[in-house]
């Protein structure tokens, strides 16, 4: 049967285009891949291949002829012995059958942005089966719990590796890797070049093999550096391979400001990796915590973003002893219950909110606190059902306001709980300013308990 | 399908001869028409292999030729890189290949699925956007997957894929179970900093890796020359002593003599190896390239002296005897894989909507 050839489009957004010059005349011989015509837009020139093999039978449309719609027929393709006469008349260049149209059909709730909608009544979870009273404790710092989190579940799974800048021989730049290299040896502890890029390339890569990297970053402000594989390498391949290839890394290291280190060394990255879908974004505060959500995160199937803070890893609290300890993903914890105002933070912030909780209680404001734990999945739930109860919230973080995480959690309250709200909810953040060094400028750029303090009385009218 | 995964008796020359012969074959990719006259050193095909160079090779240059006209018909959104030109330096690494070793490559991705083995009615659905697609419609041209392939991806920023490919080389080394990985990369990703740095450590730790750098002259519309500092890519690796050669991209036989020594260095533990293939690509960068950048006659001369599909087929009828109407018969063979493929990637429907939603994150099992 002759076949006919269409007029093409350089782009989806074509649709019509000058055919400037046949190549080929009726009666030429045509294979596949030859090219038989030039067509032109206001844009660009673009040569017609053959397809399909034949004679070219009939040419439908001639040279130079302007505004040819997307899809007409333009000539005719016979076979090999078929009766081109047959082909010549135009009748037979039957319409070009028309692409399947996408239709345009809306997705389905959920609708709006927020990836979950909370019940009308919100339930707190309740975090105290996690350390069940009773169980025994040992009292150890953040960093200890840190190492032992790696290296119990090092221990239980041989997929699992560290590798980053001077986590071996070196013991860690900040020694949570401690005594690893000892333990597990180099083929399982890595001390890798000075290059972030390449090193959190090469654990994605690993990862998508089914290995389970803990990629270690002597501080997340390196990990810049190696944010297009964080983002368009890890959390992206999952979804863009319809489920194929699910990426199971821990990426880990200090964040936010320590000390009179600067701006460069002081940024808190909290808000910036939970705007990403297909990551996990943790960021503990005790070390209970951080030991049982390492370890939630090293067995996660997803990329997981664990944010630790220097000024935390020598804090001392109270630890299950167990190698089963594990606290969920995505889910927070109600650390002082109160009934005045909900104070909702996260890492170092709950220093400030805890503090503040303290003074207020003074003055005859009970402060519940909440402590997020992880930022994306974010148990805005928890939040909620306390201030259903309060029906006031200040929220607190390090990081900088625009774009914050206390932003999301003042929007999704007014999503969810609006109707509960007896004041607008408040937010205390570090300033608006790369972080500077000197000592008094330094303070003033950090939330502080005073801060928090004030907030909590504006939103209590107090 | 595909893969003949043969050892063949290739030239069992040694190293340093054997690099000779290579620099040799890259250096006459210029003058030698149509491979009639065999070079001493040339490697040669049987006539299986030979045909089975053929198929695969025509197999990508229809498929490809398919999904530009499909694109033409505004079937196919988006960005749409075409392969044709190249088609020899992918089919010449897997014929080298041995099952259970990976490929990566960047957005320029679809002769290295269907030289996987990955069907072709998967990948032609994805680049429609179809829920048969490999990625159901999520990923498009230049982002699919098989885990069952090894094929990696598909990946649409420029030299990621190579730090990614050194992490599967990474992982072939932890487990210790023979594979290799071959991270496939352009002339233009080449000057990636990403890539030096994958270079330093696949070298450092002996890293099972094949990099092939695919120079087929043009980043986009930039030449080599006007972006390289240094244009022999196969020197890229020189100062953390990883040895590199320059291949004739457009002849198959060169190709997979090449990619075997490759291999064996990067299996036998000795670390990467780099290849540049001296390719040329036919079409322009992207479907929407206008291709000012370089003159028709260069394009006409490469087509015309340079095939790696027609020096194949010069062979096949000159030194082994094939008949046309057998050569036709494999045309009409893969002509009707690619329509099944077009005809099944235009009806087949679009993803649920429910999948707008799926596939973010993984369940986390229960411990």
């Amino acid at each position: 049967m002759p076949i006919d050839i269409l007029m093409p489009a350089l782009s989806p957004t074509m649709e019509q285009g000058k055919l400037s010059k046949w190549l080929k005349a009726e009666g030429d011989t045509v294979k596949a891949g030859d090219i038989i015509a030039e067509i032109e837009t206001d844009k660009a020139t673009m040569e017609v291949e053959a397809v399909d093999e034949g004679i070219l039978a009939k040419i439908l449309i001639a040279d130079g002829t302007e505004n040819v719609a997307v899809n007409t027929p333009i000539g005719v393709i016979a076979a090999e012995g078929e009766d081109v006469s047959a082909a010549s008349k135009p009748a037979v260049a039957k319409p070009a059958e028309k692409p399947v149209e996408p239709e345009a059909k809306a997705a389905p709730a959920p609708i709006a942005s927020a990836p979950q909608s909370v019940p009308a009544q919100a339930k707190s979870y309740d975090a105290s089966s996690e350390f069940p009273a009773g169980a025994e404790v040992a009292t150890m710092t953040v960093r200890e719990a840190l190492r032992d989190a790696m290296a119990e579940e090092m221990r239980r799974d041989g997929d699992v590796f560290v590798m980053g800048e001077e986590v071996a021989e070196y013991q860690g730049a900040y020694k949570v890797t401690q005594g690893l290299l000892q333990e597990f040896g180099a083929k399982r502890v890595i001390d890798t070049p000075i290059t972030e890029h390449g090193f959190a390339g090469i654990g994605v890569g690993a990862a998508l093999t089914g290995l389970k990297p803990i990629v270690e970053f002597m501080t997340f402000n390196f990990a810049m550096q190696a944010i297009d594989q964080i983002i368009n390498s890890a959390a992206k391949t999952l979804y863009m391979s319809g489920g194929q290839m699910g990426c199971p890394i821990v990426f880990r290291g200090p964040n936010g400001a320590a000390a009179r280190v600067g701006a460069q060394h002081s940024h808190d990255y909290a808000a910036w990796y939970s705007n990403v879908p297909g990551l996990k974004v943790v960021m503990p505060y005790s070390a209970s915590d951080a030991k049982g959500l390492l370890k939630s995160a090293i067995r996660d199937p997803n990329p997981v973003i664990f944010l630790e803070n220097e000024i935390l890893y020598g804090r001392t609290f109270e630890v299950p002893k167990s190698d089963d300890f594990l606290v969920p993903i995505g889910k927070a914890k109600v650390v002082r219950p109160g009934t005045d105002v909900t104070i909702v933070s996260f890492g170092i912030g709950m220093t400030y909110a805890l503090g503040a909780a303290e003074a207020l209680a003074k003055e005859g404001i009970e402060a519940e606190v909440i402590d997020l734990r992880t930022i994306r999945p974010m148990d805005i739930e928890t939040v909620v059902a306390s201030v259903q109860k309060t029906n006031r919230c200040v929220a607190v973080e390090e990081g900088f306001p625009q774009s914050g995480v206390t932003a999301e959690i003042g929007m999704r309250i007014m999503e969810a709980a609006f109707d509960y709200l007896d004041a607008p909810v408040a937010r205390v953040t570090g300033k608006d300013v790369p972080m500077p060094y000197a000592a008094n400028l330094e303070k003033l750029a950090l939330p502080n308990i005073g801060e928090v303090v004030a907030a909590a009385k504006a939103v209590c009218y107090r | 399908m595909a893969v003949a995964a043969r050892k063949t008796k290739a030239p069992a020359q040694p190293k340093a001869a054997a690099k000779t012969a290579a620099k040799t074959g890259s250096a006459k990719a210029g003058a030698d028409k149509g491979a009639s006259k065999a070079l001493s050193n040339m490697p040669t095909f049987d006539k299986a292999e030979e045909l089975h160079a053929y198929r695969e090779m025509l197999l990508i240059r229809r498929f490809e030729e398919k999904a530009g006209q499909m694109y033409g018909m505004g079937l196919i959104g988006g960005f749409c890189h075409l392969y044709i030109g190249q088609e020899a330096v992918v089919i010449g690494m897997q014929m080298a290949s041995k099952e259970g070793d990976q490929v990566i490559t960047g957005y320029r991705d679809h002769g290295h699925m269907l030289a996987c083995g990955m069907e072709s009615r998967g990948v032609m659905a994805e680049l429609t956007g179809r829920q048969g697609g490999y990625s159901r419609g999520k990923g498009g041209s230049m982002h699919m997957f098989s885990r069952e392939k090894n094929f990696y991806g598909g990946h649409g920023i420029v030299g990621a894929q190579v730090s990614l490919g050194t992490g599967l080389g990474f992982a072939n080394w932890y487990r210790d179970d023979g594979r290799v990985s071959f991270a496939y990369f352009g002339d233009g990703a080449a000057n990636q900093g990403q890539v030096y740095e994958s270079f330093n450590m696949a070298q450092l730790w002996k890293l099972p890796v094949v990099y092939v750098i695919e120079n087929n002259r043009y980043a986009m519309g930039t030449s080599v020359s006007r972006a390289s500092a240094q244009t022999d890519f196969s020197r890229r690796g020189l100062s953390f002593g990883i040895p590199g050669e320059q291949v004739d991209g457009m002849d198959v036989r060169a190709v997979r003599a090449a990619a075997e020594r490759a291999i064996e260095h990067a299996r036998s533990g000795q670390g990467p190896y780099i290849l540049e293939m001296q390719t040329y690509r036919y079409r322009g960068h992207s479907m929407s390239d206008p291709a000012k950048y370089r003159s028709k006659d260069e394009v006409q001369r490469m087509r015309e002296e340079h095939d790696p599909i027609e020096q194949v087929r010069g062979r096949l009828t000159r030194d082994f005897k094939v008949s046309e109407d057998e050569l036709k018969a494999i045309d009409a063979k893969v002509r009707e894989i690619v329509n099944d493929a077009a005809e099944f990637a235009t009806h087949d429907p679009e993803p649920d909507v429910s999948e707008l939603w799926t596939d973010i994150t993984l369940e986390t099992a229960r411990a």
